[in-house]
């Protein structure tokens, strides 16, 4: 089910999705590039766009480079498609490319994401884009850009397993719990973006392209469809994920993501699923359970 | 291929020179090191035995000469133009640096332990008790207290800095380990129980070393043989017995006079 | 019963709303007009044309109104208008030894040929607030002749006459020289060559800028600066046209130059002589084009052979953070939400805390710090 936003029209004098063509083609080549070496920082000249450094100029320009007529767009932030930054992306390409939007994960072919992946599990014939803040995985141990270019180019990471050795020197496990940098295919260190370490496991083997946009400093870089991505961690200290006491208090779920939230002055707090699709196809199941066609996660 | 009891050295320079802008630095120098062997460049501030080292360890470009070093398993290098890449496996694997300054070799917002493990996770290793174990072992080994794996290098003295710099250094095996004045700036009670354990760590270890000094008495106790340098150049080399009991060169001559007697 | 929010849509109308509110402002009180504020702040549209990076007084007085006056985010309404414009090519360089000049002066010699112009600057008023200006009044005529005297005289460079006598070290026009490269079409890269780092300055922060130059007079890579040659006034601005095969004049842009003469250099080859550092910027910016000269200089330290002891001298901490658009977004993107994250944290400190993990070392000294600002607040 997938709709046009209603009463936005669209914006005269702007090229489909915003970018020139030329622009498009520059963002393409490198993401062509990016897609054949999974993992890899590839250069790319960003664009000013309207909205600012840090909120997504990275991600809006791929998606501008890659949607055409006939995609469905969803974007989301924080996992919700309500967010007001989700809405503003979305609203753009409403008014820049006319595009039909969704909020439904399953029929979105281009899902735009800010710090999640969505639950419901990704298909060959979707795309997910990440804005990505950081692109450089191991920018707070080493902040100069030449040197990482180095350490790279040698596959040198020997600095960030330093870094775990040392949290569980000090707290007993791996102290990261968002961003956690991964191996992709076996190669390449890179930053999954800030999601939480929750997500991680979602991004091994997942049938959809994943392409990541970081505007600010100008890189992009790729996961091609069913690779290799593995958590750092240590033989005797296994990457684990983080798990909830609480199931959501809308739907019931144990699986997934949950926001904590601070209900009274009391501070009762209320846990509920991050990511807003997917909570509520999973009530919308609920309400009608003989209905076999919303049957969703 | 001839059969013979020579064994062929680790590294080897032949005319190799090194200098800033026309001057200074180490001019034409021939040299061999041998497996198992430590050979001491000994020489006052200025007569370019810091340059050599660094030219020796590629720390540095040279100008001129050639440099070819045997590994473990892929016979010999041209180091000369050779690859960062290939450079950083071989600091990695076959190779140590010993700084002359400790703080130079170690990285300070991280614990001992870490410092010690550092060079073993860099060639791969991933399980955190082993790391540990082992890094414990080596702080025993340099006579530091294994109790400490978890403090900053900043908590140490500096002789003890110095010896988890050694430790960090020879972790991972290394068949041949630089070192740069190690011992100076140091009291002198803890130089001498220093150079003890280079001497035994050394001959343990079957390690070759090349050390650089202005003291004449570190050459004494830990090498085999020495060079002398003066103003870039080699004046006078041989087993070290010799050439401390028989100097030839008036330089070596001094240097040896100058010593104070036990 | 807790409802997940929704109507971001509204609540962003609803905001643009308010905004326009602001920015108009009391309604009894006359509307600021563009034209106004390009006549009366032009020292604002010179800065903002210089860091958005658009030659284009108009444009960036409506950038100025639009953004209520805040320069970062004019600038930034510049940039993202230009990335939407055209290219039709690039222009001759300027040639600013051919300046009809308003003010022209050097630090660096009593006299020079052309002479000392002090033209309009607020270098030598006293910073008394003036409240005649608070009267407000019609156009008022103007006073005696106070346009400013184009120059008839030949100005030449002040450093072209060192440089004669062999004592300052000049950039000569190689004739295989590449193309400068664009940073508004290509990322930055290090090794950075003198063309790319010139242009980022050019639209880097003024106020960064100036804080590095500063530094450097305070001693962070100090470089003996004198001020060789200031000139401001308008250059002509020519375009090379295929159909004609010449250059034509295309128009007049205003801008501001500044050449430092710094400590000299020299190595056993080459004898010494002054170095240099150099500044531009559209519009009258002395302090922009200043400062850029003295953070130029000290980014020559690597070329110049020079011990690299400062930050001020180190091209990524400097080449990177001098663009404001990317700092302001990236700064305050920090009100973007970010509670997925900081989920994630509460999650592992809570978990910490009840575990007790090995905590080896003492926390951080942070803790006194924050009682210590806790007990100010507090009446």
């Amino acid at each position: 089910m997938s709709a046009r936003e209603a009463g936005t029209e669209l914006a005269e004098g702007y090229n489909f999705a915003y970018l020139d063509e030329q622009t498009k083609r520059m963002i393409r080549r490198a993401l062509l590039k990016a897609v054949a070496v999974p993992g890899h920082q590839v250069p790319f000249a960003s664009r000013e766009m309207p909205l600012p450094y840090g909120w997504g100029t990275g991600g809006l320009q791929v998606t501008s480079a890659i949607i055409g007529r006939s995609d469905t767009l969803k974007v989301i932030d924080q996992g919700s498609d309500e967010t007001t930054n989700a809405v503003n992306i979305r609203r753009f390409f409403a008014r820049t490319a006319g595009v039909a939007t969704t909020t439904r994960t399953a029929d979105a072919s281009i899902v735009q994401t800010r710090h999640r992946i969505p639950e419901t599990p990704l298909t060959e014939a979707q795309i997910l884009v990440y804005q990505v803040p950081m692109p450089e995985p191991l920018y707070r141990l080493e902040p100069r850009v030449t040197e990482c270019r180095k350490l790279h180019a040698l596959a040198d990471y020997g600095l960030i397993n330093v870094k775990y050795y040392e949290d569980i020197v000090q707290h007993g496990s791996i102290a990261t719990t968002y961003d956690y940098p991964v191996l992709v295919n076996d190669r390449y260190l890179t930053s999954p973006s800030p999601i939480p370490k929750f997500d991680n496991p979602k991004m091994h083997m997942n049938p959809a392209l994943q392409l990541f946009g970081a505007g600010r400093e100008r890189r992009i870089y790729a996961i091609p469809p069913y690779t290799k991505v593995k958590s750092l961690d240590f033989e005797d200290h296994p990457f684990s994920v983080q798990r909830w006491e609480h199931q959501c208090a809308l739907c019931g779920s144990r699986e997934s993501f949950l926001d904590e939230m601070i209900v009274d002055d009391a501070g009762s707090r209320m846990f509920v699923c991050s990511d807003s699709d997917y909570c509520s196809s999973r009530r919308a199941a609920q309400d009608a359970p003989g209905d076999a066609a919303k049957e969703a996660a | 291929m001839t059969v013979s009891a020579h064994v062929a050295p680790l590294l080897s320079a032949r005319g190799l020179s090194k200098q800033y802008a026309g001057r200074g630095g180490c001019v034409e120098i021939d040299l061999d090191v041998y497996p198992g062997e430590v050979l001491c460049i000994v020489g006052e501030s200025g007569s370019g035995k810091s340059t050599l080292l660094n030219a020796l360890a590629l720390r540095t470009p040279s100008n001129r000469g050639t440099l070819t070093y045997r590994t473990r398993d892929a016979g010999t290098l041209d180091l000369i133009g050779l690859a960062e890449p290939q450079r950083r496996m071989l600091s990695r694997t076959e190779w140590g640096f010993v700084h002359q300054n400790a703080r130079d070799g170690l990285r300070h917002g991280v614990s001992a332990g870490a410092n010690i493990g550092e060079p073993l996770m860099a060639i791969g290793a991933r399980h955190y008790g082993r790391l540990r174990e082992t890094a414990a072992d080596w702080m025993a080994r340099v006579e530091l207290d294994a109790a400490r794996i978890d403090e900053l290098p900043s908590a140490f003295s500096g002789g003890m800095q110095q010896r988890l710099q050694i430790a960090r250094n020879l972790v991972t095996g290394p068949r041949l380990v630089f070192m740069d004045e190690p011992t100076a700036g140091l009291d002198v009670s803890v130089q001498a129980r220093l150079l003890d354990l280079l001497r035994t760590l050394t001959s343990k270890l079957h390690l070759a070393a090349l050390i650089v000094t202005h003291d004449i008495g570190v050459a004494r106790l830990l090498a085999h043989r020495l060079m002398v340098m003066k103003d870039g150049r080699v004046v006078e080399s041989g087993l070290t017995d010799q050439v401390l009991d028989d100097p030839q060169h008036p330089y070596t001559q001094t240097l040896v006079a100058s010593v104070l007697p036990v | 019963m807790y409802v997940a929010v929704k109507g971001g849509e509204r609540a962003i109308e609803r905001s643009w709303d308010l905004l326009a509110e602001k920015r108009r402002g009391d309604r009894a009180v006359a509307e600021l007009t563009v034209a106004q504020i390009r006549e009366q702040l032009r020292l604002a549209v010179a800065r903002v044309m210089t860091e958005g990076s658009v030659y284009d007084e108009e444009l960036a007085a409506l950038a100025i109104k639009q953004a209520a006056g805040d320069l970062v985010e004019a600038i930034f309404l510049l940039r993202a208008y230009r990335t939407t414009l055209p290219r039709f090519g690039y222009t001759l360089p300027i040639d600013t030894e051919a300046m009809h000049a308003e003010r022209r002066i050097s630090a660096a010699f009593k006299d020079i040929p052309g002479g000392q112009m002090l033209g309009g600057t607020y270098d030598y008023t006293q910073r008394l607030l003036d409240f005649t200006l608070l009267a407000e009044g019609g156009t008022g005529a103007g006073d005696e002749d106070t346009a400013p005297a184009t120059h008839a005289e030949p100005m030449p460079r002040v450093l072209a006459m060192l440089d004669r006598e062999g004592l300052i070290e000049q950039e000569r026009a190689r004739p295989d020289a590449p193309e400068p490269g664009d940073l508004s079409r290509e990322p930055l890269t290090f090794p950075v060559d003198r063309a790319t780092r010139l242009q980022n300055l050019a639209r880097g922060d003024e106020g960064f800028l100036l804080s590095i130059g500063y530094a450097t007079q305070r001693g962070y890579a100090h470089s003996h600066p004198f001020a060789g040659e200031i000139r401001n006034g308008e250059v002509a601005v020519e375009l090379e046209l295929d159909e004609l095969g010449f250059a034509v004049e295309i128009g007049d842009i205003e801008v501001t130059e500044c050449q430092m003469i710094n400590q000299f250099a020299g190595s056993g080859e080459v004898p010494p002589a002054f170095t240099q550092g150099y500044g531009l910027a559209f519009g009258h910016s002395e302090r922009k084009a200043m400062a850029m000269a003295l953070v130029d200089r000290a980014l020559r330290a690597q070329e110049l052979g020079e011990t690299i002891a400062s930050p001020t001298q180190d091209a990524e901490f400097v080449l990177y953070h001098s663009d404001n658009v990317e700092a302001s977004g990236f700064v305050q993107h920090l009100k973007l939400p970010h509670y997925v994250d900081f989920q994630s944290e509460l999650e592992l400190l809570r978990r910490l805390r009840t575990s007790g993990g090995v905590a080896s070392r003492p926390a951080p000294a942070l803790a006194a710090e924050e009682e210590q600002e806790v007990a100010h607040e507090r009446p």
